[in-house]
C-alpha cells in the first residue's frame, strides 16, 4: 500500500508542468477514479482546504491523500514521491548549468525568458483583480506597491490577514448576541 | 550559519506561502534577493523560467535551486526543500485530522476572504520585483514581454511561449 502510495504520487511530481492547480486533475483521476481511494465530494471538501492552507497545493493534496490511507507515515511517503522528482531535475539542471553559464546561447536564451516570466506572473495578477470588489482592488494594489518599493516582508501582510478575518467574525458574533 | 538562516527562510515561506505559487514568489523574493540578498532578481526570475518549464511546485523548486545557489552543494539544497516541506505537512495534517470541523467554518471562510486581495497583490509584487534593467533593458525585452503577455491571456500554452521566449533570446541577442 505504501509502495502504491508513492508511485502514484511520484508519477503526478514527475509529470506535472507548470502551476500546482496543473496537478489536480491528474491527482483525481489517479485517486478518486482510479483507485478509488476517495469518495468525490469528500475528495472536493479537503482539497478545498488544501488549497486555503499555506504551501504548494500539490504537497497539500499529497498530505491529505496519503493521511487518509495511512496515517502520518502514508503523508510522509505521499509527500516523498511528490517531491522526489522534482527535486532531483532542478539538482541536475542547476548543477549541469553551472557548467554553461559561461556559454553566450545559453546567455541569451535566458535574456529571452526573463520578460516572458514576468509576462507569465502579470497575467494572473490582473485575472485575480477583476472578480475583487473595488476596495479589495484598492488593497491589492497596495499591498503591490508597499512590497515592491519598501521590501516590507510579506508575512505581516499575511498575519495582518488572518487577524483581520478572526476579528471580523468574533465582531459579527458579538453584535448577533446583542 | 549559511545553512540555520537558509533552512528557517524556507521554514517562513513554507509556514506563510498562502494563495498558490506564485504569491509565495513575493516570500520567496523577499527573503534571497531583500533580506539576504543571496540572488539578484535576474537570477531569481532564471529559477522561475526553469520552474515553470520543469515538473514541480515553484516554492519547491526554487528552494532546491536557491539552496544549491546560496551553499554551493547538495546539502544546502536539501535543507532549503525539507524546510519549504515541513510546515505544509505539518499543518495539512493537523487539518486532515480536524477537517470535518474545519469544512465550512466561518474563522476559516472569513480568513480565507481577506487573504485574497493580499495574495493578489502578492503576486502583482512579484512581477513588479523584476522591472529592472537586468530583465528590461531593452526594447527586445519589452516586446517578448507584450506578446507573451498577449499569447497567455487568450490561454496559450506557458511553456511553449517560454520556449518560444529561449530561442528568440537566442536568436536576438
Amino acid at each position: 500500500m505504501l509502495w502504491r502510495l508513492f508511485w502514484s504520487f511520484f508519477k503526478i511530481g514527475a509529470f506535472t508542468f507548470g502551476s500546482g492547480y496543473a496537478m489536480i486533475p491528474m491527482i483525481e483521476r489517479e485517486v478518486v477514479d482510479r483507485k478509488r481511494w476517495f469518495e468525490k465530494e469528500d475528495f472536493y471538501n479537503q482539497l478545498s482546504l488544501a488549497q486555503s492552507a499555506p504551501g504548494p497545493v500539490a504537497l497539500n493534496t499529497a498530505v491529505f491523500v496519503g493521511y487518509k490511507m495511512q496515517g502520518w507515515i502514508g503523508a510522509l511517503v505521499a509527500v516523498l514521491g511528490t517531491v522526489i522528482p522534482c527535486f532531483t531535475i532542478i539538482l541536475l539542471i542547476v548543477v549541469f548549468l553551472g557548467g554553461f553559464r559561461d556559454n553566450s546561447y545559453v546567455e541569451a536564451a535566458f535574456k529571452g525568458l526573463r520578460p516572458a516570466v514576468v509576462a507569465l506572473i502579470a497575467v494572473p495578477f490582473i485575472r485575480m483583480l477583476k472578480p475583487l470588489r473595488w476596495p479589495m482592488v484598492f488593497l491589492a494594489i497596495a499591498v503591490a506597491l508597499l512590497v515592491w518599493q519598501t521590501g516590507f516582508s510579506p508575512i505581516w501582510l499575511i498575519l495582518a490577514g488572518i487577524l483581520a478575518g478572526v476579528a471580523e467574525v468574533l465582531i459579527k458574533n458579538r453584535r448577533n448576541v446583542q | 550559519m549559511i545553512y540555520l538562516q537558509l533552512f528557517l527562510s524556507f521554514l517562513k515561506i513554507g509556514f506563510f506561502g498562502f494563495g498558490g505559487g506564485y504569491a509565495m514568489l513575493s516570500l520567496v523574493q523577499n527573503e534571497v534577493i531583500v533580506r539576504h540578498t543571496w540572488l539578484t532578481g535576474a537570477q531569481f526570475a532564471d529559477i522561475v523560467a526553469i520552474s515553470q518549464m520543469t515538473p514541480g511546485p515553484i516554492a519547491i523548486n526554487s528552494a532546491t535551486y536557491v539552496g544549491y545557489m546560496v551553499t554551493g552543494n547538495v546539502f544546502g539544497s536539501f535543507l532549503a526543500t525539507l524546510a519549504v516541506c515541513v510546515p505544509p505537512l505539518t499543518l495539512m495534517i493537523l487539518i486532515a485530522v480536524f477537517y470535518k470541523r474545519l469544512h465550512k467554518n466561518r474563522y476559516v471562510e472569513s480568513v480565507v476572504g481577506w487573504l485574497r486581495p493580499l495574495t493578489t497583490g502578492l503576486i502583482g509584487a512579484a512581477a513588479l520585483l523584476f522591472l529592472n534593467r537586468e530583465t528590461f533593458g531593452d526594447w527586445i525585452s519589452i516586446v517578448i514581454f507584450a506578446v507573451v503577455f498577449v499569447a497567455v491571456w487568450f490561454k496559450a500554452d506557458a511553456i511553449i511561449m517560454l520556449l518560444l521566449s529561449a530561442l528568440a533570446g537566442i536568436i536576438l541577442y
